[in-house]
C-alpha cells in the first residue's frame, strides 16, 4: 500500500487499490501460481486499476491531478510492464520499497494534521490495525474514529498535505516528528494499560515495530535505534507490570524474572549500534537508563549513581518538566530523599507539574520516610488526579501504608 | 495547488501594527516587498486590509440588509492581509507563508488554507 499511495497521494484511492489488487489477486494466484515478486505484482496491479478507475471517473480535476502524479512518475500507464518490474533486481525494489514507505511515514505523521490523526494514520497505514482496533485501543467509538480518518484524509487530498520524503534542511525535525508520534502510541498503550484492556497493549506491540521500521528506514540516525532500543527495554518489563489481580507493581517491586531477557538483550543490541554512531540524544539515554534498570539483578543494586548522571544529560538536552522530575527521583535514589525533595519543590517545577499524578505520588514517595502526614498530602492530592483504576489501587495502598 | 495565507496579527500591537506613516511601518514594508520579489512567481494576488475597525458587517435577515459596526468576529488577532499562492503542495505553501514577514518576525500568524477549485 505504501507503494501505491506514493503514486496516488490520495489515502483513499490507494486503500481502494490495494484491496482491487487483493481481489484479483486472491483470484489469479491460486490458479496462475504465487508471482515470483508477489509485492511488485500487488503494487503493479494496484496501480493499473487505479489508472483504470481514474480514467473513468476522470471528469473533476482532482482526479486528473492525480493521472498526473501518476505519469509524472515516468509510469505510462499503458506501458506497465508486468515483467520489468517483477525482474528488477531485489536490492532495487527493496530501496523503491523503502523510499516509499518512508514517503508513507511523513505523510502521516504530517505536523499539519492532528497528534491524534497522525497516530491512527500511522498505525491504521503502516502497522496493520484496522480503524475498529484504533478506535477501540484510543476508546472511541468505531464511527468517531473512522470519521476522523475520513475527515483526515479529506484534509491531505485537498490540501495537498505531500507524501514525500522532506528535503535536507527539514529531514531532522521531520524525523524527529516521526518518531514522537511512534513513542506516544507506545505512551498511549503504556500508560493508560490497566491490566485488563488488552487492545491497549497491542498499541505497545505496534510501537515497538514501527519504532523498528523507523529505525530501519533511516538507518543512520542513531536516535532512531535510541527509540526501538528504548521501547524494546521497556516493553521487556511489561508482563511484570502487571500481577495476578490486574494491579500494576512499581518498578522496584517487579518479579524480575518475569522479565523478557531477548527483549532486553536485543534493546542492549540496539542500543549499542545507537552508541557507535556516536551522536547522542534522548532518545538514546532514555534507553542508557532503562538498559541500567533492566540489567540490575534486583532493585537494591540498580545502579542509581550511573542513572542519576544520565539524567543529568538528559536534562541538559531536554530539559521538559517530567524529566526534572525523573531527574529528581533518581537523585534521591542516588542520594537521600531530602535532595530529591529539593529540586522538586522548586517552585517552577511544582506549578508546571501542579496537575501531573506522577509528580505528586514521587513526592509522596520522598516524604513517606520524613514526614508521613505531608506524604499522605501528596498521594492524596495524586489521587485526586487520575482515574485510571489500576493506578487508584496502587495510591491507595500507599496511603494505607503509610 | 492554490493556498490562502491569511495574516493574523494583534492590531493592538504597535510593533506589529505600526502607524501607516512611521518608520516602522516602511521597515515592514521593505519586508513585504522583498517577500513579493522572492515569490513572485507564486503570488497570485495579496492585498492588505485596513484596521478592523473600519469594518463592517452585512447580513440579509428577510429580504433586509441589516449592518453591523465591526468586523464579523471578535478575536485576539485580526486579519490584517492575504496573499493567495501557487505552489505544488502543503509543504511549500508552509514555507512560504513562514517567510511571510509578519509570520517570520513572529509578529503574527499565518492560516493557510487550500483554495477551492470549482
Amino acid at each position: 500500500m505504501a507503494s501505491l499511495l506514493a503514486d496516488f497521494g490520495d489515502l483513499s484511492e490507494a486503500e481502494d487499490a490495494a484491496q482491487d489488487a487483493a481481489e484479483e489477486a486472491l483470484a489469479k494466484w491460486p490458479e496462475q501460481g504465487l508471482p515470483d515478486r508477489p509485492g511488485a505484482w500487488l503494487t503493479v496491479v494496484g496501480r493499473r486499476r487505479a489508472i483504470d478507475r481514474l480514467r473513468r471517473a476522470s471528469r473533476g480535476r482532482e482526479k486528473t491531478d492525480q493521472l498526473a502524479r501518476l505519469q509524472s512518475r515516468n509510469i505510462d500507464p499503458n506501458q506497465i510492464n508486468l515483467e520489468e518490474v517483477e525482474n528488477r533486481s531485489f536490492d532495487a525494489e527493496s530501496s523503491l520499497l523503502r523510499d516509499e514507505q518512508l514517503r508513507l511515514i511523513f505523510g502521516c505523521c504530517h505536523p499539519s494534521l492532528g497528534q491524534e490523526v497522525q497516530m491512527a494514520l500511522t498505525l491504521r497505514s503502516l502497522g496493520g490495525m484496522t480503524t475498529a482496533e484504533i478506535a477501540r485501543a484510543f476508546l472511541v467509538h468505531e464511527s468517531t474514529m473512522a470519521q476522523r480518518l475520513v475527515r483526515a484524509k479529506k484534509k491531505i487530498s485537498m490540501a495537498a498535505v505531500p507524501f514525500k520524503i522532506p528535503p535536507d534542511h527539514e529531514l531532522l525535525a521531520r524525523t524527529n516528528q516521526v518518531r514522537t508520534i511512534v513513542y506516544l502510541i507506545f505512551n498511549e498503550g503504556y500508560d493508560s494499560s490497566d491490566g485488563t484492556a488488552v487492545t491497549k497493549q497491542e498499541l505497545c506491540s505496534e510501537a515497538v515495530r514501527l519504532a523498528q521500521l523507523v529505525a530501519d528506514l533511516t538507518p543512520d540516525d542513531p536516535e532512531s535505534l535510541g527509540l526501538f532500543a528504548l521501547l524494546l527495554l521497556i516493553q521487556a518489563r511489561s508482563a511484570a507490570r502487571i500481577d495476578a489481580d490486574g494491579d500494576l507493581v512499581l518498578l522496584a517491586d517487579q518479579d524480575r524474572s518475569r522479565w523478557d531477557q531477548s527483549l532486553i538483550g536485543e534493546g542492549e543490541a540496539v542500543l549499542d549500534r545507537a552508541l557507535r554512531l556516536n551522536k547522542s540524544g534522548p532518545y538514546q539515554i532514555q534507553a542508557a537508563i532503562n538498559a541500567l534498570h533492566d540489567t540490575a539483578a534486583t532493585s537494591a543494586e540498580t545502579d542509581w549513581e550511573q542513572i542519576e548522571l544520565l539524567y543529568r544529560q538528559l536534562v541538559l538536552v531536554s530539559p521538559t518538566p517530567v524529566v526534572r522530575l525523573n531527574h529528581a527521583v533518581a537523585v534521591a535514589m542516588a542520594r537521600t530523599p531530602v535532595e530529591g525533595l529539593a529540586i522538586l519543590d522548586r517552585a517552577e517545577l511544582a506549578e508546571s507539574l501542579e496537575n501531573y499524578q506522577h509528580y505528586h505520588s514521587a513526592r509522596g514517595e520522598l516524604l513517606s520516610s520524613i514526614d508521613a502526614g505531608r506524604a499522605k498530602d501528596a498521594l492524596e492530592q495524586a489521587l485526586a488526579l487520575t482515574a485510571n483504576p489500576a493506578e487508584r489501587r496502587l495510591l491507595k495502598k500507599k496511603i494505607g501504608a503509610l | 495547488m492554490k493556498y490562502a495565507c491569511l495574516i493574523y496579527s494583534d492590531e493592538a500591537n504597535g510593533e506589529a501594527n505600526p502607524d501607516p506613516t512611521s518608520e516602522a511601518m516602511a521597515k515592514i514594508m521593505v519586508g513585504y516587498n522583498a517577500f513579493g520579489e522572492a515569490h513572485g512567481g507564486d503570488i497570485q494576488a495579496g492585498e492588505a486590509l485596513a484596521p478592523t475597525s473600519t469594518a463592517t458587517t452585512v447580513q440579509v435577515e428577510d429580504g433586509n440588509i441589516v449592518t453591523t459596526d465591526g468586523p464579523f468576529a471578535e478575536t485576539k488577532e485580526q486579519l490584517g492581509g492575504f496573499y493567495i499562492i501557487d505552489v505544488p503542495d502543503l509543504d511549500a505553501a508552509i514555507a512560504a507563508a513562514a517567510k511571510i514577514p509578519h509570520s517570520a518576525a513572529g509578529l503574527g500568524r499565518i492560516e493557510v488554507r487550500p483554495v477551492l477549485e470549482f
